[in-house]
């Protein structure tokens, strides 16, 4: 099978006319790459040029300041807590939401009846916009018992109402739970996804072999589903790192940055008090965070996969 | 796929090993959670603004129409309207053909430097608009595409090369290489054997692919909020966020407009559901 598909592909490459495969082959592609390079990497490297200067905005950069940006960035208390936010949005959602995805996942399985149905609730969150989802959630966690859902039932319990958003404290946690409502449809379906792909066969040779319920998850399905996990927690991690619009419509990174993240402290820093080069500066770091993770990442946890190159 | 008796098997002893009812339970309890903030939301848009200032759970009845009546009489919604529409259908269009044309050479066609051209292309993976936010607007102002939808295209359709073009060069390379062959034999040339057999053939993948940048660029709010300054030509997005901002202490007015902008989302949502799902989960296992 494998040869004659490489022999095929070998006499396809001869049939059509050199001069006609070159002239096929430049056109299908330029319009993907004159977009690709003047759109995606011209920027990137003309922002890295900036991202060394002291630079506003107006006239040309001229104030060359080298890596003092850089410098300035790792020495900033605000960037400092806001990748610690990120860092914290992460391990929320490692550690809370995937479960919650999986343990759902699971409960759905693969032929319960009804399984449709809760799949297109559970999926549903994530077509809102993050506007329509921060604006939803802002009214629930208003402060004011008589219009926010959360502290009307506080009331209604005897409790203090709370201040969510406008306390320091709480803010970052009733993010997360924001962001777990809009995305663990998302996880639940790569893992319902993933649980397609196991074969049953595996599954009916244990519970024939008198494996429970149980052991049936923690032996076999789990291993199984290994592939599918990394890929979640890969995506779940880099989706973290890049939060921005939740968090920027529903308070701004405030109260006093502590709901801070990266994107959201690039963007006062570029948009409003338009300092271009520090901001530039900005996005590399967030892009080399991203990139180191991803590649630590792949070489170090996903090259295990032992199911292939499929997930 | 299974054999009968087996699969009746594996129902029963899974009905053993786990009892339905409490799956129910537990799922029902995740149903209400997800549904509450949105019930919740049509709750406020359907009262009146003294209303607003009592129990925010009491269902509204009888219901008060007048905030969406004034919403859709409104020029202003409409517009945005317009404008997201018109947004999302030219990125969608765009990204099939562009990413359709090169995923097409990447997984049919011989040629040297192929891997290196497509390495190239998808190292664009690593830079999510996101990160990218701020290059991105430099080159936009320094076209003067600023406050234009053109630029907003341009962006959105540049930040979904990479991923597409990936997904759809999988899907190409999975058709059978004796169509291409029988094809040449026939004398057909490479772009009418891609426009004739294999666009018809790749519909589902070309369909998950328009499903999925869809909802990316219907949702998109960071490009509009940095490219475009002028009201005319706000999306949906922005002009929710921007809406909120200006009739903040509305609150009944805000929950309307925002079940306004949510509808056509839920509806598209309802009707491609398969094709989402599949263009995601195509996008994030094969990734």
């Amino acid at each position: 099978m494998e040869n004659s598909v490489e022999e095929r592909k070998e006499t396809l490459s001869a049939s059509p006319r050199r001069a006609s495969l070159v002239l096929t082959v430049a056109l299908f592609l330029l319009p993907a790459f004159i977009l690709f390079a003047a759109f995606v990497v011209y920027p990137m490297l003309q922002s890295l040029y900036y991202s060394l200067f002291n630079w506003k905005g107006f006239g040309p950069a001229v104030d060359f300041v080298g890596l003092g940006n850089y410098q300035r960035i790792l020495t900033d208390r605000a960037f400092m807590k806001a990748l610690g936010n990120a860092l914290i949005i992460v391990v929320l959602s490692l550690t809370l939401q995937l479960p919650l995805s999986l343990a759902m996942a699971l409960m759905v399985g693969r032929d319960l009846p009804g399984r449709r149905f809760f799949r297109t609730i559970f999926f549903m969150p994530y077509v809102f916009s993050e506007v329509i989802t921060a604006i939803m959630w802002m009214g629930l966690f208003n402060p004011d018992p008589d219009r926010g859902l959360f502290n009307a039932f506080l009331v209604l319990l005897g409790l203090k109402p709370q201040a969510w958003l406008g306390d320091p404290h709480q803010v970052l946690g009733c993010i997360f739970v924001v962001l777990t409502w809009k995305y663990f449809g998302f996880h639940m379906l790569l893992y319902m996804a993933g649980l397609q792909n196991i074969p049953q066969e595996i599954e009916e040779a244990a519970l024939i072999d008198g494996a429970n319920g149980r052991q049936l998850i923690t032996h076999i399905v789990l291993p199984l589903l290994g592939g599918t996990i990394r890929t979640s927690v890969y995506l779940s991690v880099l989706g973290a790192l890049q939060q921005f619009g939740v968090i920027w419509v529903m308070t701004r990174g405030g109260p006093v940055n502590a709901s801070d993240v990266m994107a959201t402290y690039m963007y006062r820093y570029s948009f409003i008090r338009f300092w271009l080069g520090y901001g530039s500066a900005v996005a590399f770091v967030m892009l080399l965070i991203s990139l180191v993770f991803s590649l630590a990442y792949l070489r170090l946890v996903r090259q295990q996969d032992y199911l292939g190159g499929g997930y | 796929m299974m054999p009968v008796h087996l699969s009746r098997h594996r129902k029963s002893t899974l009905r053993k090993a786990a009892p339905r009812l409490l799956q129910y339970i537990v799922l029902s309890v995740m149903v209400v959670l997800i549904l509450v903030p949105i019930v919740i939301l049509i709750f406020g848009s359907l009262k009146t603004r003294g209303e607003m200032y009592s129990r925010p759970y009491i269902p509204p009845i009888p219901p008060y129409w007048d905030n969406y009546t004034k919403i859709l009489g409104s020029r202003s919604f409409w517009t945005m309207l317009l404008n997201s529409l018109v947004v999302t259908l030219t990125v969608t269009t765009a990204v099939l053909f562009i990413c359709g044309l090169a995923a097409f050479v990447f997984a049919r066609l011989n040629f040297r430097g192929r891997d290196v051209l497509f390495n190239f292309l998808t190292l664009g993976l690593m830079f999510p608009i996101t990160i990218a936010i701020l290059p991105v607007y430099l080159v936009i102002r320094q076209i003067g595409l600023t406050n234009s939808l053109l630029g907003i295209m341009i962006v959105q359709t540049a930040f979904q090369v990479s991923g597409n073009v990936m997904i759809l060069r999988n899907f190409f390379a999975s058709i059978p290489f004796e169509l291409q062959d029988a094809a040449y034999i026939d004398g057909c040339s490479p772009f009418a054997f891609f426009r004739l057999i294999l666009l018809p053939l790749a519909r589902p993948a070309l369909s998950a692919v328009a499903a999925l940048t869809m909802v990316v660029s219907w949702n998109d709010l960071l490009v509009p909020l940095v490219l475009i300054d002028k009201e005319d030509l706000w999306t949906l997005p922005l002009g929710t966020m921007q809406f909120q901002g200006q009739y903040g202490t509305d609150l009944a007015l805000v929950a309307a407009f925002v079940t306004l902008s949510a509808i056509p989302a839920v509806i598209f949502y309802l009707v491609a559901e398969r094709q989402i799902v599949a263009g995601l989960t195509a996008g994030a296992l094969k990734g």
